[in-house]
């Protein structure tokens, strides 16, 4: 590819589908010439070499996770690919307005579900959906969180099809990961490539751990007034986003808390310090709802602390996101935000649906039972590419088992047609080449709603693979959004 | 600071202190060696006695090889001190801790720990084991540097030096106390001989004090110059009472500290320190060097378990 003229690749294969960096007739998109000029005149030996700098400084920065190989405890690097995602401007614009139009409206939700119930009234979603959703937690109806705020952090995953249109494949509204990946990959890559990026007009990323700092101090308590005490919670050192949680509490400078360094005080929650007990006002949970509080919820956690959740519903701490949060990601719900949308904010969303399949509808059953060769099937309440089949690249066997599944509990499931996902070159053993993606830009909702200019591009490195999940062999790239 | 970080910090520099003491006098006996190849395996006696390793060593039935040794107190994970059990205890505490130490303090820590991992690995160190040990003594050296110029002297920074502090002045008392025990009275021949000598300046160097020593002191090499030296200077980085001095007052930066009546530690601490101020080395060999190192040890193991009580082991009341 990089012994192509400056604005034609000569040898890379677009492919049938939409390339993030090249037009079908192999001419370079506009939006990508000074990083393909760039990658040309560098060479292909440099930029290999380039590859392994990048691998090198992840490794030394520890951005690692474990895997176990002959029962021994081995460290890698979540897989980095050297060549970015760009993104142009007019692409980003409606993209952000869309997911803010999405966050905007599941909010709504979320405080008409917990409170008077006026979409299942009028019958929008069935009433059985949402209060039948396994996150659906009906205890804390007449509940309204600390300035009304639901959803603080999200993170929604996009995926592009053959025709270039931007779908939302879901929405991830309790503890979204990856952010950490988003600033610590845009710090690798201005220094892997700096002449192209400086070139190419990059939209910042580096404030997001400011604007978070910003949303969870905006829900404290009022007696905390311009200072309140905000802490992340992590279920511990070997949870696998741990990285993050660290790197998050450091970029805000705040406390990183387990939950044996909580406990509730006179109904306060407080850190054991040094100094004694010091009171907490905000908590950035990155911990289930199930394993929060023990008095609550599982009373077999290890992880949370005791009257956690009372002291919340008295109004003495903040949670974020808050409890009961996950039935509006639950992949049923997620195929009526279409008409959630339309229902609160009277617009068409910007942001179309993949078209989905309620197994719960007689009609769609039938449909997704006679397809599961052509279908990827989706579990209401799994993530990480688990609970899911892809049904082209599924056995008969796997199909057989998801149809005895989907006959035995049709509200757990829904399904997709397999998409095309959108392709960007990236760097393999053979050379140059395309690679599915898919995208998670993160929204913050504190005082407005706010949308970061990029976000974690995870591609599937195997060759032909559409699961980008980094369980499954994913890796992840920098996101270039463009200024105008 | 949360108790739990603050053990963490405490924790993490006891272990890269650890690390670079077991490198140095690895190192230092291995240099010695060269002077006496006979009867090698006897020579590393003394050398397993400082860390108290004899017994894991018999039981593991490592070989006698300097190379076995070598790879004993480097590479083995069953040993406790070994430098990559140590490097691995101090990331993980640094690991813990991440987002309290500067990213430059993470990356060193990290990286010291992944040269020793890739010298385990492929094996580098066998064709120059005096390389590898400074390799490791300078990455914790680097770190010490990069923690001194990056993180703010508050609170976590008292309780890193605390406990480098007080690591090190464990190890140099051991180091002292060995040397006495195990080859001072050879017979009464060697006492003073070249090899005597030979020996005493392998002490120092196994601390880098031999050219400070000379500094300090002009004639021969003497037992009491040297124990006075590693004992109870007040300049000399490694010298235990150097040590006291500077971990008390880290101690004493500490929130509580300053209360009356003092906190076990403080008063723990501060005892032995003023001791050490008022100590004449002629007191410690009438006592018996052997016997002064060791209630020393036990003394800071005390101090270790009060700070322990005070700092890190705070009770829910509710």
């Amino acid at each position: 590819m990089t012994d192509g003229t400056p604005d034609r690749a000569a040898t890379y294969d677009p492919g049938e589908f939409w390339d993030e960096m090249f037009l079908p007739d192999r001419r370079v998109r506009e939006s990508c010439r000074a990083l393909h000029e760039r990658m040309r005149t560098i060479g292909m030996e440099e930029l290999r070499r380039r590859q392994g700098l990048a691998e090198r400084a992840l490794l030394e920065l520890g951005i690692t996770f474990l895997v176990y190989k002959e029962e021994k405890g081995v460290e890698r690097i979540f897989p980095f690919d050297v060549i970015p995602r760009v993104v142009p401007a007019a692409d980003w614009s409606r993209v952000e307005a869309g997911l803010r139009q999405r966050v905007h409206a599941l909010s709504i939700f979320l405080t008409d579900i917990y409170g008077e119930q006026k979409i299942l009234k009028d019958g929008v979603v069935p009433a059985e959906i949402v209060l039948g959703a396994k996150n659906y937690r009906s205890e804390w109806r007449g509940f309204t969180p600390p300035k009304g705020v639901w959803t603080h952090v999200v993170g929604t995953d996009l995926v592009r099809d053959k025709d270039g249109a931007v779908y939302v494949l879901e929405d991830n509204l309790r503890t979204p990961s990856g952010v950490s990946y988003v600033l610590e990959n845009r710090q690798i890559m201005k220094h892997t490539l700096p002449e192209a990026f400086a070139k190419s007009r990059v939209r910042p990323v580096d404030d997001y751990p400011q604007k978070l700092l910003e949303t969870l101090r905006h829900i404290a308590p009022d007696r905390a007034g311009g200072d309140a005490t905000v802490v992340v919670l992590t279920p511990g050192l070997h949870n696998s986003a741990y990285f993050e949680h660290s790197f998050l509490a450091q970029q805000m400078g705040v406390q990183l808390v387990e939950g044996r360094d909580l406990a509730v005080m006179d109904g306060d929650v407080c850190m054991r310090t040094t100094r004694g007990y010091e009171r907490v006002d905000v908590v950035y949970r990155r911990v289930d709802d199930d394993f929060l509080d023990p008095d609550a919820f599982r009373a077999d956690s290890m992880l949370g602390v005791r009257g956690l959740v009372a002291a919340y519903r008295a109004g003495k701490v903040a949670l974020a996101n808050a409890i009961g949060v996950g039935v509006a990601d639950d992949k049923v719900v997620y195929a009526f935000v279409p008409e959630i949308v339309r229902y609160y904010l009277g617009e068409d969303a910007i942001l179309p649906n993949v078209p989905t399949f309620v197994c719960v509808r007689p009609q769609e059953r039938k449909y997704v039972l006679e397809n599961l060769d052509k279908l990827v099937v989706k579990a209401a309440n799994e993530s990480g590419g688990y609970g899911m089949l892809v049904g082209p690249h599924a056995t008969a066997a796997e199909r057989e088992e998801f149809a005895r599944l989907i006959e035995a509990d049709p509200r757990n499931y829904v399904a997709q047609p397999t998409l095309a996902l959108s392709r960007v070159p990236t760097l393999t053993a053979a050379g140059v080449e395309g690679r599915h993606v898919d995208l998670r830009p993160y929204v913050l909702h504190g005082k407005d709603i706010w949308v970061m200019p990029g976000g974690l591009t995870r591609v599937a490195l195997r060759p032909g693979s559409l699961v980008v999940n980094s369980s499954q062999g994913g890796g992840s790239k920098d996101t270039w959004v463009l200024r105008d | 600071m949360l108790s739990r970080a603050a053990e963490s910090l405490y924790w993490m520099a006891r272990y890269m202190e650890r690390a670079e003491d077991v490198a140095r006098i690895v190192d230092v006996n291995l240099s010695l060696q060269l002077d006496r190849p006979d009867n090698a395996a006897e020579q590393w006696r003394p050398m397993l006695a400082i860390g108290e390793l004899e017994e894991l060593y018999d039981s593991l039935g490592v070989g006698s090889a300097t190379e076995d040794v070598l790879h004993f107190m480097s590479f083995r994970t069953e040993n406790p001190s070994s430098i990559l059990s140590c490097l691995s205890l101090a990331r993980e505490n640094a690991r813990s801790v991440r987002e309290i130490i500067s990213s430059e303090m993470w990356e060193q820590v990290n990286s010291t720990y992944l040269e020793v991992i890739d010298a385990a690995e492929t094996g580098w160190w066998r064709k120059q084991p005096h390389r590898f040990f400074q390799r490791v003594r300078i990455g914790s050296q680097a770190y010490t540097g990069v923690c001194s110029a990056t993180m703010t002297h508050g609170e976590g920074w008292h309780f890193l030096r605390l406990g480098e502090l007080l690591e090190r002045a464990d190890e140099t008392s051991r180091i002292l106390d060995v040397k006495y025990h195990f080859l001072l009275p050879r017979g009464a021949e060697d006492v003073g001989g070249s090899l005597d000598q030979i020996q005493w300046a392998s002490v120092l160097k196994s601390v880098s004090g031999y050219e400070m020593f000379r500094k300090r002191f002009h004639d021969a090499i003497r037992p009491a110059s040297v124990a006075s030296f590693l004992l109870l200077d007040t300049e000399f980085p490694r010298a235990v009472r150097y040590c006291l001095v500077r971990a008390e007052n880290a101690l004493r930066s500490l929130p509580g500290a300053s209360a009356e009546p003092p906190n076990d530690a403080v008063r723990l601490l501060g005892r032995l320190r003023s001791e050490f101020d008022y100590k004449a080395v002629a007191e410690v060999f009438a006592q018996g060097l052997h016997e002064f190192c060791d209630s020393v040890q036990a003394r800071l193991a005390a101090v270790g378990d009060a700070i322990h009580r005070t700092y890190f082991a705070l009770e829910a009341s509710s």
